[in-house]
């Protein structure tokens, strides 16, 4: 579509966007090397406070903040999908008394902040702030997941329940048989970028003090002195985004690899990143 | 029930507090992210790297962290807010801006060739192209997906009250502390008032799917 918008550039267009893009680097990296000075005015470079990094008990925080992190998330999203599974059939469901108060609860869940799903849980029920995170990360992503796996099931054409139900097969084998299968490999790129969000969530357990990769950081920097604040900040959020960054990847090999293999193609984990963004 | 009824006046603030939030960043973020969104599909090739590595940052970064950048970090950095709203409001509509400008460019590949071709046939520059010709189509289909990222949005300011802002989950957290034996109705009257904004808007964006829906 791009390149429909604007002529093949000639030479003097190439050379005009070629100063355009020397002069646009040049703005970039002077924001980029005005922040640096103002932060070695700081004196963030010293060597001495990038030597935090030699005490392994820092490097100990920071594995023991990443493995609060990762399994917080995992616990999560593999009870998440199931119970996602599940109310998607319900919200399906022919018959209107198990449809209509599913469709209010689903409302409910995603139109509720995540963080205020885990202060309650924590305060309410008085438990431990990882089940309290858990339960909040589950709550809503089995809402998302439920909605992404029921637009899966109604892009199937229309002839696949047909021909589950010509056979022979009840409303819910088919289903369960013949539909959840092809919309969940279908929407696999957009179940895998959800899982991203759900990821990215964990970073709330910060606020009902769960103790994840960015209370380490705040305890480190506490405990060692707040000029260290910033060297431990900054490799913490940079190990932070190479994890989601990765996980993104791997929504977007599936969303490759997925078109060449499934029939019809999988669809584009785009749309759901948008709606995603419904974090 | 008595304790919402009683610290009404609070809740009201913490919402209205809440609503300036989500509108002043809303509008950053659709101005920021139409022009990133812009650059994504321009000719000039800085602009485009620019706006990729942008959105593509910007989204695997968890909000938590961006809030903790700017209301923690930067102070310490020597930059200081006179008010830590700001800092909540830079937090968000850089955050909220990838995700428009992710929106914008898929309604952006949504308007028919064809129209472009005809306005470019005609002797337009880039500039009106998409201006005039694309960017009001694109509209249509971006509206429903952007009231999706607004009511993101609404939520998402909630991370502002554990960073010293005094909204609607704030005042819940204060109210939470003061009345220890009545959590849960306190956090109910949150729950409320935030569901007050999105379930209204959540309506509105399906509403408004099916008005504009067109067939292409």
């Amino acid at each position: 579509m791009s390149s429909v918008l604007y002529d093949v550039p000639g030479p003097k267009a190439r050379r005009v966007s070629l100063i355009g893009s020397i002069v646009g680097i040049v703005l970039i990296g002077g924001l980029l090397a005005f922040a640096v000075s103002t932060l070695a005015q700081q004196g963030i470079f010293e060597a001495q406070r990038w030597q935090v990094f030699a005490i392994p008990d820092v490097w100990k925080l920071i594995g023991d903040g990443i493995v609060a992190t990762l399994s917080a998330a995992a616990v999560a999203a593999v009870i998440a999908f199931p119970l996602g599974l599940l109310l998607c059939l319900l919200r399906i469901s022919e018959v209107p008394a198990i449809r209509i108060p599913t469709r209010i609860v689903l409302e409910f869940l995603r139109g509720m902040p995540v963080v205020l799903m885990m202060l309650f849980v924590l305060l309410v029920f008085a438990t431990s702030p990882f089940v309290a995170v858990v339960t909040g990360l589950v709550l809503y992503n089995s809402a998302v997941f439920a909605e992404i796996i029921r637009a899966g099931i109604q892009s199937l054409p229309k002839g696949q329940r047909e021909a589950g139900l010509a056979v022979g097969l009840t409303s819910f084998q088919s289903r369960l048989i013949v539909e959840l299968p092809q919309a969940i490999r279908r929407m696999m790129p957009s179940l895998v970028a959800q899982l991203v969000v759900l990821l990215k969530d964990t970073s709330l357990g910060y606020i009902v003090s769960y103790e994840e990769l960015l209370r380490k950081v705040q305890l480190m920097a506490d405990v060692l002195g707040p000029q260290y604040l910033f060297p431990v900040f900054f490799v913490a959020a940079a190990l932070y985004i190479t994890i989601n960054f990765s996980v993104s990847r791997l929504a977007i090999w599936i969303e490759r690899r997925g078109s060449k293999k499934a029939a019809g193609g999988v669809a584009k984990a785009e749309p759901a990143a948008v709606e995603a963004a419904a974090k | 029930m008595d304790v919402i009824i009683e610290n009404l006046p609070l809740y009201w603030n913490g919402f209205l507090r809440t609503l300036f939030l989500s509108a002043v960043s809303g509008v950053i973020a659709l101005l920021l992210g139409t022009l990133l969104a812009a650059a994504r599909v321009s000719p000039v090739a800085a602009l485009r790297g620019f706006s990729m590595a942008y959105v593509e940052i910007v989204r695997n970064t968890p909000l938590t962290i961006a809030f903790f950048f700017s209301a923690i970090v930067l102070p310490r950095l020597g930059v200081t807010f006179q008010q830590f709203e700001v800092a909540a409001i830079i937090a968000l509509s850089t955050y909220t801006a990838a995700f428009v400008a992710e929106a914008v460019r898929s309604g952006v590949n949504s308007v028919p060739v064809g129209q472009a071709e005809a306005a470019r046939s005609i002797g337009m520059q880039f500039s009106q192209v998409l201006s005039l010709i694309i960017l009001p189509q694109a509209v249509r289909t971006v509206i429903p997906p952007l009231i999706n990222i607004m009511i993101a949005l609404v939520k998402n300011s909630s991370i502002a009250g554990a960073f010293f802002v005094l909204e609607l989950f704030g005042y819940g957290r204060q109210l939470a502390n003061a009345h220890g034996d009545q959590v849960m109705w306190v956090l109910i009257g949150v729950a409320f008032f935030y569901l007050l904004i999105t379930v209204p808007l959540g309506l509105l964006a399906s509403t408004v799917e099916r008005k504009v829906a067109i067939a292409r």
